[in-house]
């Protein structure tokens, strides 16, 4: 056809990133006023397929820039620079309750940019676009090492910078769902932190698992043991169960000094030997929503006033960054976090505490432009499936996405990275 | 320990990026007003080191930013972003005379950036307090490389990912021969289907001893032009050198290459019109009493074509060509008297009639060798071209600061020309956003 004759150029810039870097989305060589659809594939390592799309209508040079242009419709709508990744969900016809992780980070994530005539809704994968590029996003810089950690009874994964260190080092906790996730270590690696990510749960134990602190202190030891970690300057990243253990070992533990720490999504008070007697205790307010997805938030409430069921929040020592969504399902994570800042506070330790709340955001507070997913599976292995209610509105919990992770940064650069002031309020 | 030493901070963004993409190198958590140094290595595929170094101080917030900050000595100064990659040396005491090529595009150019405490220019035992690593592709993801060997040709065809159609290029390198990948690779990481072409020394020269014909040319257009993703209608020929005078050959005199246009590097139109490739080759003699040799020892064969002959049948008769043509010289060109037949050409067309058609891109202290940008610039290096064994040291020219802010212009340049002759509708005043 005459208009093949001239197709349009699409580039994406940089073509190659770290998955917490924007990009560029840029089609040029349209006619003018012409409507378009934008939309990004991406084929997962579990072999699903997940896409995003934004309607758009190109200037009178012809072009259409996704970062400056406002999209009319599609799976975001605005001026979204990187909805074609954050609002990324399973196309028609999946399975329900998928999340999207990588599990292999030594290899980028693949997503396929292309454009195609019109305003599109459906049926992308039946029509041959006018142009599509290929976008690879990275965990891993160049240069940053993975190392296989089974010693001493840990099961990890160890990510270094590249470079001759000394560099500060971080143990990274994931939640209840188990198993050994390695994404945001890598990505903290990248970003100049010795990163130890550590497999705690295997998954599907959760009915019946027990935390053993000396697991955690052990874990700890072997990252400021590490030849490349300079061992006062290492801290402790938890989200959700993560946390929890987290703010144990920050209260508690006398045998490891964190130099700060960073939770996400987590609660304090935990009075039960597991999460299955947790469930036992109070089925009652485990509640389900119209697709039968469980809301396990009332669980947790009302919020003990006996410290005794609590972790002493008063008792902690070092900085603390608590990141939370006020549209968490799973747990009341504001309420639990407010309840913490009132425990610092009655210690005098409010210097120490740093908190950040995010409205229309759930539980599963990942890196930037992570795909949201408001209720995934849980305990896929062990029971029937069971689908958890996490949460959040898609585009402000990547909102929230993106803000903390810049937010987080900036705190880990502080406290691990920065000569400290003589003269801090410490 | 100098407790210093874990606090700064080395980043390069993006850590991953094409060739001709800059690059944002940033210090950070210095010490206000520290010296330090930024180095650039490079371990090259034949087994080469390449550095490069500027020194600068930290601002009063522990900062340098290499975009922003003047260095005040190394192999660069002043304000220079990728000057960490263009003015990348051999390392001391290497072979003298080396010449910067990535022959093999699939995998990156690998570059670890780091930071040394203080103004150094001797690396070699000192100790690093940051280190990264930076990767520089020729291929952008989804480009595909695919080797040619029908119809005798030796080439490698790079297409750009997605449905195409893409318009095509024919891509030629000069008089050294073999089949050179790099231009082609890139060019298809920004949407054209380019054909590298070994015509000096393809397979079938190889095995008959004979030189390939205006036909091989004719053959390489023809499979671009006939290839399922390629637009056949919108071709263009780039050369370089020597491939200049085979570009401008068939711009002018083929009947079966209808070229929507033609880029032409440091070549000249100087050749017997009606000649076959081999007497053309052999004319440019390079034993000619007219190659000069500078006191380095180094060979200057800029003379060889001159004068600039006025005889039309010595000429490519450029006021017949039919599309429009980039000419790029360098105006310290030592290997090819480029920029006097540039201006010959000019006043050919001028006089035909046709020289609406030219853009004359003429750079000062420019050489030979004018690469894809941040290519490390070589004033001499050791040749051997087509057909003789001995390996000499040729001049190239050039001044490496000029000569390299000519070949980020020339290649932005050239990606704007081939993209106005080859992808933009007719009758709109196209401006094409650059990442560049």
């Amino acid at each position: 056809t005459r208009e093949q004759a001239y197709p349009p150029i699409l580039s994406v810039y940089p073509s190659r990133a770290l998955v917490d870097e924007a990009f560029k989305v840029l089609v040029e060589n349209l006619p003018p006023g012409c409507p378009v659809t934008v939309h990004s594939l991406h084929l997962s390592e579990d072999d699903n397929y997940w896409e995003a799309y934004g309607h758009y209508i190109s200037d009178h040079r012809g072009s259409v820039s996704v970062s400056e242009d406002v999209s009319f419709g599609g799976t975001y709508t605005g001026k979204e620079p990187m909805g074609l990744l954050w609002s990324l969900r399973p196309v028609p016809g999946s399975r329900q309750g998928l999340r999207l992780r990588k599990m292999n980070v030594c290899t980028p994530m693949l997503v396929n940019i292309s454009v195609h005539c019109g305003h599109l809704v459906e049926a992308f994968r039946d029509q041959t676009p006018l142009a599509s590029v290929l976008t690879e996003r990275w965990y891993m810089a160049p240069g940053v090492k993975r190392i296989d950690i089974r010693e001493r009874g840990m099961r990890g994964t160890l990510f270094i910078p590249p470079g001759p260190g000394p560099f500060p080092g971080l143990l990274d906790l994931w939640g209840g769902g188990g198993g050994l996730l390695e994404h945001r270590a890598a990505l903290l690696a990248s970003h100049g932190f010795v990163s130890l990510a550590l497999e705690y749960l295997t998954s599907g134990e959760i009915p019946t698992a027990r935390l053993d602190y000396n697991y955690f202190e052990k874990a700890f030891n072997i990252i400021q043991d590490h030849p490349l970690v300079t061992p006062d300057r290492v801290g402790i990243f938890g989200l959700s169960l993560g946390s929890f253990v987290t703010f144990n070992l920050a209260a508690k533990s006398t045998i490891i000094n964190p130099r700060c720490c960073v939770c996400i999504s987590g609660f304090h008070c935990h009075p039960y030997r597991s999460m299955g007697e947790m469930i036992q205790t109070n089925l009652n307010k485990l509640h389900v929503d119209e697709n039968n997805y469980q809301i396990w938030r009332d669980m947790s409430l009302p919020i003990p006033s006996d410290i005794s069921k609590k972790v002493d929040m008063g008792k902690i020592k070092c900085p603390l960054l608590l990141v939370c969504g006020h549209d968490d399902q799973s747990y009341p994570a504001v309420e639990l976090a407010e309840d913490i800042a009132q425990m610092v506070h009655a210690a005098g330790k409010d210097h120490l505490l740093t908190k950040v709340f995010y409205h229309g955001t759930g539980h599963m507070i990942e890196p930037p432009y992570s795909p949201h997913f408001r209720a995934t599976t849980f305990m896929a292995k062990t029971k029937p499936k069971v689908i958890l209610l996490w949460g959040g509105q898609t585009k402000p919990h990547s909102d929230a996405q993106e803000d903390s992770w810049k937010k987080i940064l900036a705190f880990l650069q502080h406290h691990l990275y920065s000569t400290p002031n003589p003269r801090a309020k410490m | 320990m100098d407790k210093k030493k874990h606090c700064v901070k080395l980043s390069v963004q993006p850590s991953r990026a094409l060739m001709d993409e800059k690059f944002i190198v940033l210090v950070q958590n210095a010490p206000p007003g520290f010296q330090m140094t930024i180095h650039s290595l490079h371990h090259s595929e034949d087994g080469h080191s390449w550095e490069a170094f500027g020194h600068y101080t930290a601002d009063a917030t522990g900062t340098v930013n290499v975009s922003q900050d003047h260095s005040v000595g190394g192999t660069y100064s002043g304000v220079e972003p990728m000057g960490l990659l263009w003015s990348l040396r051999p390392v001391p005491g290497s072979k003298p005379h080396l010449r910067f090529r990535k022959m093999n595009v699939q995998t990156p150019m690998e570059v670890t950036i780091s930071v040394y405490q203080g103004h150094q220019t001797v690396f070699v035992d000192q100790v690093q307090l940051a280190s990264v690593l930076v990767e520089r592709w020729y291929m952008a993801p989804g480009v595909r490389r695919i080797p040619v060997t029908e119809s005798n040709l030796t080439a490698t065809l790079f297409l750009p990912p997605g449905p195409g159609p893409f318009p095509g290029v024919l891509d030629l390198w000069g008089g050294g021969g073999q089949l050179v990948e790099y231009r082609s690779a890139l060019l298809a990481s920004h949407g054209f289907a380019s054909l590298a072409l070994d015509y000096l020394t393809p397979k079938i020269t190889l095995k008959t001893g004979k030189m390939v014909e205006n036909d091989y040319f004719e053959t390489a257009y023809k499979f671009l032009q006939q290839h399922p993703q390629v637009s056949g209608s919108r071709i263009a020929m780039m050369g370089l050198s020597f491939g200049t005078t085979m570009t401008l050959k068939m711009a002018v005199y083929s009947e079966v290459m209808k070229l929507s246009c033609a880029v032409c590097i440091s070549g000249s139109h100087i050749q017997p019109v009606n000649a076959t490739v081999e007497e053309i080759f052999i004319m440019f003699d390079t034993k000619s009493e007219k190659t000069r040799i500078s006191e380095e020892n180094e060979v200057i064969w800029h003379d060889v074509v001159l004068p600039v002959p006025t005889d039309p049948g010595m000429k490519a008769d450029v006021g017949r060509l039919q599309c429009p043509l980039l000419l790029i010289v360098g105006e310290d060109d030592q290997n090819w008297a480029a920029p006097e037949s540039a201006q010959d050409i000019k006043e050919m067309m001028e006089q035909a009639g046709n020289s609406h058609l030219l853009t004359l891109l003429s750079y000062a202290n420019t050489g030979h060798l004018i690469e894809p940008p941040y290519t490390p610039h070589t004033r001499a290096s050791r040749f051997k071209p087509v057909g003789s064994n001995e390996l000499l040291v040729v001049l190239w020219g050039g001044e490496t600061v000029a000569h390299s802010r000519a070949q980020e212009d020339a290649w932005r340049k050239t990606l704007a020309f081939l993209r106005e002759n080859l992808y933009s509708r007719k009758n709109s005043a196209v401006t094409f956003t650059s990442h560049l």
